[in-house]
């Protein structure tokens, strides 16, 4: 099984040379901690910033400089700010070239929920809605199962959706899985001492095995 | 030059009266016009409509308004952060509309434009879309957005001068600058005024013409809400 910081580093791997990059809170936050140093990246905060950079020194703590989690941040040079419209412009537009969110629950045709528990939570949705809806990649990073057991990954979501056929591919503490575009969760990978059996009966949706799956490498 | 000037956020806010409509500036508690929120806590104005990405903490921002009971509704994005929120949204005391951020900031930004209605992708299939009209462009879905305005939007700058002109700094800038064009009054506080022409017209952010009342805010606590340090 993988540990939080082990999903965001396998997460890491996915990540190019040259994308602008939204990172959600959560394990989203920390991949920003495994991107290799040759590949250059522009991590977006829809706040309304271009360029987030490491958190700040105790002496260097702005209160009006922050990002979308309200944490305190630094930017890096070469950094922009904007408003929050064309932020979004900026993630409608197709602009960005990869999203990583946490998530709830994921079906297998990639619908995702993560905003809202009918009775219990009712915080809002933020931005998840504009960034599922637009972004040309779609990363999930989450617990395989819930705190009490249950499987994350749904024929369809129970919850109220956040968007629809969005996810395309699911980091969680047990595997790598790919969104098959007709249905179906195709089993890329498997977490080292974690046997196909055990991720089999952790998925409630369709799992499709591939002839080879290969063990994630966390190097 | 037209002047702008007003002594005060007591002056600024004062024909602010029970039942407005508020869109006030801020993400978090960053970049939020807090010496008019002072003023407006002070006036106990009851049943505001407020247009906020989110609404402030328990003991800070828009928080505060919730205490003492003067919003009636709330357009937001998120109101997590915020237990009285929660508490009098669960037991019905309070209205709210929660919107995608982007959207919120796309129907003020077309309010501000003249701009009645668009389509966006965000919410398509979710319960966002409920009672909306949707339309298909090029094979994707898409939903039908108004535009949105306020009888006063509250925001605030980091610079400004006696003509309206802001400047904004970090991501303290946010919604204010989109609010500032979807107020029928917009009234800007800001850290430090000067006169007109002591801003570089080139680095403005706002444009004068948006803002009816301008004055220099004091005593900026400007609160962190999480607070996170590298060693």
């Amino acid at each position: 099984m993988l540990t939080k910081e082990q999903i965001a580093k396998r997460i890491s791997k996915e990540i190019k040379h040259g994308q602008y990059i939204n990172l959600g809170i959560g394990i989203p936050t920390l991949v920003a901690n495994y991107i290799p140093s040759k590949i250059e990246v522009v991590l977006q905060s829809e706040n309304g910033l271009l360029g987030i950079g490491p958190f700040p020194k105790e002496m260097d703590v702005d209160p009006d400089l922050i990002n979308a989690g309200k944490q305190t941040i630094s930017i890096i040079p070469g950094s922009s700010i904007f408003d929050s419209a064309q932020s979004f412009a900026m993630i409608r537009g197709g602009h960005v070239d990869l999203t990583i969110l946490g998530a709830m629950e994921v079906s297998e045709f990639g619908d995702i929920a993560n905003w809202k528990i009918p009775g219990k939570m009712v915080k809002g949705m933020g931005g998840a809605m504009d960034l599922v809806s637009s972004a040309k990649n779609i990363i999930v990073a989450m617990q395989h199962c819930s705190k009490d057991g249950q499987s994350k990954l749904l024929p369809t979501c129970t919850l109220p959706i956040t968007g629809i056929r969005c996810v395309k591919k699911i980091v969680t503490d047990l595997a790598v899985l790919e969104i098959n575009p007709s249905g179906g969760f195709v089993l890329l990978e498997r977490a080292p001492g974690v046997t196909i059996e055990e991720i089999k009966l952790k998925t409630a949706g369709n799992l499709i095995v591939p002839n080879q799956v290969l063990e994630i490498n966390l190097d | 030059m037209i002047q702008k000037t007003v002594k005060s956020a007591e002056e600024a806010v004062a024909d602010i009266s029970d039942g407005a409509k508020l869109m006030m500036g801020g993400f978090g508690l960053c970049g939020i016009p807090e010496n008019c929120i002072q003023a407006l806590l002070k006036k106990e104005v009851q049943a505001l409509t407020i247009i906020s990405n989110n609404a402030g903490v328990d003991n800070f921002g828009i928080g505060l308004f919730l205490k003492k009971r003067m919003v009636k509704k709330m357009i937001s994005s998120y109101v997590g952060e915020n237990a009285e929120f929660e508490r009098q949204l669960l037991s019905g005391e309070i209205e709210v509309d929660l919107v995608p951020q982007g959207t919120l900031a796309e129907r003020i930004r077309a309010g501000g434009a003249g701009i009645p209605a668009f389509y966006t992708p965000a919410g398509v299939g979710t319960e966002v879309a409920f009672g909306k009209e949707t339309r298909t462009f090029d094979g994707k879905q898409f939903l039908l957005e108004t535009g949105l305005t306020a009888d006063f939007a509250l925001i605030k700058a980091w610079k400004g001068d006696t003509a309206g002109n802001l400047i904004f700094k970090g991501t303290a800038m946010n919604f204010n600058p989109i609010m500032a064009t979807a107020g029928k009054i917009t009234i800007a506080e800001v850290e430090e005024l000067v006169p007109a022409g002591g801003l570089n017209p080139n680095e403005i952010h706002t444009p004068g013409i948006f803002v009816q009342r301008i004055f220099q805010g004091k005593g900026y606590e400007k609160r962190i809400e999480n607070r996170t340090v590298s060693f």
